[in-house]
């Protein structure tokens, strides 16, 4: 099975080892996986920000690097969700079948290489951030506002590493206040939200707070060192890759 | 709200000066929500009852003419006046020719959102009409010469401590005052008073129903019922997209309403008119007010599904931190936010940008309005338009040009990581905003891609 590997501009930049362990937990698990080397960005920000219409050549170079591939996956929730929802390259076919297979990673394993066990151990006790894009956008867990059966496919890929423990949350699907150019036009708002999610994680004990979006991770992991506090923040794919010793 | 114009983003940071403010803010708001989860999860058709109201709306809005019309011919027959107001100036005007008509200047009123919107309190004191909002939560927030801050719980910016002073000045309780059944005595005492004296009353109207010619009003303290039933005159106010089809309709709706509002299984009152009682008039006023416009809107016109629950504020974890007033509109929270731009782009062009996209908005609103992708719809019209600032525009234009070329986006990440200046969260080009409160994450030695050529090329 041949995968492309899409890793987002700020976690190429920022968090290299999030694009390690995703690129090493794929090959460990049999797939082909293959990094498209001029890849930049989901064009998000732009989009997000009003901006959608500058977006062609930044969709024409997404479409260039990732077409012709069996699935496109990549180790964030809302820059996935972004390219299903809105790319729209000048080569439409390549475009829909873009947006078709192009998997965030724990929908990936779970759905598609539909992964039973891992090797994986990580003896901590761990707060799951649901990040909202990955949630409410790609529907990757049950969302608390719907009457429905609960479910989690983060939740169900932690549950096969040994020696984690999870904690529960008060809130446990409330946004961390990121928001992409939202972080920076509405800064009082946007700490106040991440302050309040990092305190829940906090105050029910956890020693590691994981998710499948690095853009929420940076902002909690931004506060939480801002506060000195000894919280770690990890992306899903380096718990799931860790390896037993 | 008076007519300065103060952005979401600025009127955001003076409300979390008080932190602990903020969070009792939130807790009281998310104290709802959870009251509205523990209400729905006891129906396990609540997910068909949602589909169902948003169908019937959606069915409303694609036969609006036939169904205004329908409502006009019953109510008319039923002994009810209906007006028609194209704008809140005609609403306005209408209102105050049927009272000026009773050769009165004192009307008391029912919560109504319609009459915020339009304005109608400024409009009829320079008329020299004194209006008494009868409402507890709305009483207080006008005693204090505020706009509501919700549109279900007007003075829920508001802590009993709040209350106290307003009402110790008002109506001269003791000052310092905080026992809730002390304070609402005495705003019964005042407003009985002013139910006994006042000859016109208004109402707003939740659902107007095209098969009778009646409404329906909801709400939890009576207080319409009061003023309409001992008035000699009856104004009831309704936004046009009011209207359902059949009365049987009210089963899906109040259900939906109240659950969603506050967690209750129905409002406490819902109070059905037909028609005038003997010696009574009745007036509806049915205003349009950039609704048709709304409707025309291919991407917006399903925000006229709303029926003005609130669950979409209780739930925003933005509102909850940024309080009602932050919003600047007669309707604040996500809701507001994708219905004020329509009124006016200019004025409102800061509000749908007040949301980081989480999508809760969507989830808990009744009628399945898709509230978070009218947001981001929102703003690339308010781009395009031009109302965005020129500073913005820039970075973002900048920001394109980076991450359009591959090569320009790796070298402006070798020349020291410049892309921490243009990064994605830092559009507006200045570190410092993020830097403020957080640590900006650390620069790695090496990009991935710089990693992936070493070791796997």
């Amino acid at each position: 099975m041949k995968v492309a590997l899409f890793i987002p501009c700020y976690i190429d930049q920022f968090y290299p080892q999030v694009g390690i362990a995703t690129l090493e937990l794929l090959e460990k698990l049999g797939c082909e996986v293959v990094f498209p080397l001029n890849q930049t960005c989901c064009g998000q920000p732009m989009a997000n920000s009003g901006f959608e219409h500058l977006n062609k050549d930044c969709d024409n170079n997404f479409v260039e690097n990732f077409k012709g591939y069996d699935y496109i996956v990549s180790p964030s929730g809302s820059c996935t969700l972004h390219i299903k929802d809105h790319l729209h390259g000048s080569d439409e076919t390549a475009s829909k079948h873009i947006r078709k297979n192009i998997y965030e990673l724990s929908e990936f394993l779970i759905d598609v290489l539909k992964v039973k066990n891992l090797t994986a151990k990580f003896p901590y006790k761990v707060g799951l951030h649901q990040s909202c894009h990955g949630q409410r956008g790609l529907k990757i867990a049950q969302m608390s506002e719907l009457v429905a059966p609960p479910f989690s496919k983060a939740e169900q890929l932690l549950g096969m590493v040994a020696g984690i423990s999870l904690i529960q949350l008060d809130r446990k699907d409330e946004c961390c206040g990121f928001g992409g150019t939202f972080c920076v036009t509405e800064e009082a708002v946007s700490v106040k939200m991440g302050k309040d999610r990092v305190a829940d994680h906090t105050r029910n004990d956890a020693e590691v707070i994981t998710g499948s979006d690095v853009s929420c991770l940076m902002h909690m992991e931004g506060i939480l060192r801002r506060q000195g506090s000894k919280i770690k923040v990890k992306h899903i794919a380096e718990i799931l890759n860790s390896v037993v010793s | 709200m008076n007519n300065i114009k103060i952005d979401h983003s600025a009127a955001a940071t003076e409300f979390n000066k008080d932190e602990a403010r903020v969070n009792w803010h939130d807790e009281t708001l998310w104290f709802v929500r959870s009251k509205r989860d523990k209400a729905v999860f006891q129906i396990p058709e609540w997910e068909q009852l949602r589909e169902a109201g948003s169908q019937i709306k959606n069915h409303v809005l694609s036969n609006l003419h036939d169904y205004l019309t329908e409502f006009e011919k019953k109510a008319t027959e039923n002994g009810i006046t209906v007006h028609w107001a194209a704008d809140g100036k005609e609403h306005n005007e209408i209102i105050y020719s049927i009272i000026k008509n009773e050769g009165v200047n004192r009307m008391v009123k029912s919560k109504s959102m319609l009459t915020e919107e339009c304005h109608l309190n400024e409009f009829l004191k320079e008329k020299g009409v004194e209006v008494i909002d009868s409402d507890l939560g709305e009483r207080i927030v006008q005693m204090r010469e505020e706009p509501p801050s919700h549109i279900v719980l007007p003075a829920i910016h508001l802590k009993k401590s709040d209350v106290g002073d307003t009402f110790h000045e008002h109506l001269g309780t003791e000052k310092g005052a905080t026992d809730p059944q002390y304070l609402t005595e005495a705003a019964r005492q005042h407003l009985r008073d002013t139910f006994l004296t006042r000859k016109v009353a208004l109402t707003g109207v939740n659902f107007a129903i095209a098969e009778t010619g009646g409404f329906v009003v909801c709400t939890n303290e009576g207080n319409a019922d009061m003023g309409a039933h001992l008035a000699d005159v009856h104004i009831a106010a309704m936004g046009f997209e009011k209207i359902i089809p059949k009365a049987e309709h009210l089963g899906v709706f109040l259900r939906l309403l109240a659950r969603s509002a506050t967690g209750q299984p129905i409002t406490t009152f819902s109070s059905h008119f037909h028609k005038p009682r003997a010696g009574q008039k009745m007036h509806i006023v049915i205003v349009d007010n950039g609704r048709t416009t709304q409707l025309g809107r291919a991407d917006f016109r399903n925000s006229l599904k709303c029926i003005r629950c609130a669950a979409c504020f209780n739930t925003c974890p933005v509102y909850r931190r940024s309080g009602g007033h932050s919003y600047h509109t007669a309707i604040a929270g996500p809701i507001g936010s994708i219905l004020a731009p329509n009124l006016d782009m200019a004025k409102n062009a800061d509000l749908p940008f007040a949301s980081t996209l989480c999508g809760s908005c969507s989830n808990v609103c009744p009628v399945k309005i898709d509230i978070h992708d009218q947001l981001y719809k929102w703003r690339q019209v308010l781009v395009k338009d031009g109302h965005v600032s020129s500073v913005k525009s820039i970075g973002i234009k900048s920001m394109a040009s980076v991450l359009n070329s591959p090569k320009f986006y790796r070298t402006a990440g070798k020349l020291g990581r410049f892309l921490m200046k243009t990064a994605p969260f830092m559009v507006n080009n200045n570190m410092n905003v993020w830097y403020n409160q957080r640590e900006m994450p650390e620069v790695p030695k090496e990009s991935f891609r710089d990693w992936y050529l070493r070791k796997r090329n």
